[in-house]
């Protein structure tokens, strides 16, 4: 057992407290805005300057000038805005997300990551992911746990180019959500029937219960 | 008498973009991209242009014009972009070849680092510190500055030839207004060019028909403005038409 990535987005959704302000990034991370939020307020940004969007538009019913940082049509909330690039990063520099939740290749107990290149790549997707690592009040991460190769992308270090150095606040995989530590990860959660042991075994770095 | 800045077709609005010019264009994920500007450039066929934009254009179908389209042209020397690859390895940008086997050079640029790069050189400032990219390998041989105990980044700013924008309306001097996301880089690029021209999804409107308090981007940074023809004589004028 384990968790799907819904799951994992709806494990992480727990961590958001009333009034955030949430930028969400291309990936896994869009299926956020589709978590109820329960009595909570929550302000989505997407990094090409829509403050206050919703869900995914139901077919047919799009505004093709609409879309949020996936590139997908999205509704917006009662109260949004809409700002130039220049805007919005001023908002994510001057330090007003209260999150950002990004998906990545590996991230380290140091609270490095990497999601912007890969292994022996030329070119690289930055994005507005080293923008937002630098300057979220809080980052988190979603991946899951292993590669397809079953290789740990929970590391000491990281060994693809970071995104930026020390910034991630929590993790969440398929196993479990945890924070690095320095040393590893400490555990705040288990997926059910996921077991510590079977954590351990899948990670490349010590597990701190 | 204000100027009339309409043109009467893409190809004379890009008529005379020499070789080597600094192209900005305007676009994230569809909205606000300037398709028939950038079909007609390829038409006009300048050479070793650079092309400042968000991505190179995308893996996906349909295809659209883009940066992507330029390079296959043989008319770009140099890219300055977010995206240089995919992030997914099963994606592979039309532009990625050219740029692994060394016929184009790019310079991968942190998005809101590009944004404020493109509003310095429109605001008259040369460069400014940022906390993006600090410790990464972006950072490696560059001038960075502790300031408040916090380490940054020195950025220049960038100015721009010609910017390509696409608005969903204008007046006839060049007052713009953006409909939703399609605002995006569009503003930036038009203040950080020496020649901004437009290409507008409405009837262009006379001088005076939108308010002075409504003008999303300023008519004075804005020098050629062309109407999007309606479908089927105006190709692109929603990305998602093409696809259906």
């Amino acid at each position: 057992m384990s968790w799907t990535r819904m799951q994992m987005a709806e494990r992480l959704v727990r961590e958001f407290q009333d009034g955030w302000v949430v930028n969400l990034g291309v990936g896994m991370p869009t299926m956020i805005a589709d978590v109820p939020m329960g009595d909570r307020d929550i302000i989505f940004h997407a990094e090409n300057g829509v403050i206050g969007y919703g869900a995914v538009c139901a077919p047919g019913t799009e505004d093709l000038n609409l879309v949020n940082a996936g590139g997908q049509n999205v509704v917006l909330n009662p109260g949004a805005s809409i700002v130039h690039h220049a805007d919005s990063f001023a908002l994510i520099r001057g330090g007003r997300m209260d999150v950002t939740v990004m998906g990545a290749y590996e991230v380290a107990a140091n609270g490095d990551f990497a999601n912007w290149k890969l292994k022996g790549a030329k070119g690289g997707g930055i994005g507005g992911a080293m923008d937002l690592a630098a300057s979220a009040q809080r980052v988190f991460i979603m991946l899951e746990h292993r590669t397809r190769d079953g290789a740990s992308r929970l590391l000491p270090r990281c060994s693809l180019p970071i995104t930026a150095a020390g910034v991630v606040t929590l993790v969440v995989t398929d196993l479990g959500l945890f924070a690095p530590s320095g040393e590893g990860f400490a555990l705040r959660d288990l997926a059910p029937g996921v077991t510590l042991e079977e954590v351990r075994a899948a990670t490349a770095c010590p597990i701190i219960a | 008498m204000a100027r009339n800045k309409t043109y009467p077709d893409f190809d004379a609005a890009v008529a005379d973009i020499p070789d080597g010019a600094v192209i900005a264009i305007g676009g994230f994920a569809g909205p606000g991209t300037p398709y028939n500007l950038i079909a007609a450039l390829a038409r006009r066929g300048a050479k070793r242009l650079t092309c400042i934009a968000n991505t190179t254009g995308g893996a996906h179908k349909p295809r659209m014009p883009d940066i992507g389209m330029l390079v296959e042209n043989g008319q770009v020397a140099k890219v300055i972009c977010s995206f240089t690859a995919a992030t997914r390895a099963s994606d592979v940008l039309p532009f990625t070849k050219y740029y692994e086997s060394g016929e184009v050079e790019a310079e991968i640029v942190p998005q809101g680092t590009l944004a404020e790069r493109l509003r310095a050189a429109g605001a008259g400032i040369p460069a400014f510190y940022t906390p993006t990219a600090v410790g990464t390998e972006l950072a490696e041989g560059r001038e960075t500055r502790e300031i408040n105990g916090r380490r940054y980044l020195l950025e220049y700013a960038l100015p721009v030839d010609f910017a390509f924008i696409r608005a969903a309306r204008a007046d006839a001097v060049g007052n713009l207004r953006f409909h939703r996301s399609q605002r995006n880089f569009n503003p930036l690029m038009a203040m950080a060019a020496k020649t901004t021209i437009v290409e507008v999804e409405e009837d262009i409107l006379p001088a005076g028909a939108i308010d002075a308090d409504d003008v999303h981007t300023m008519g004075l940074v804005v020098h050629r403005l062309i109407r999007v023809p309606p479908p089927p004589m105006g190709l692109w004028t929603r990305k998602r038409e093409a696809a259906r």
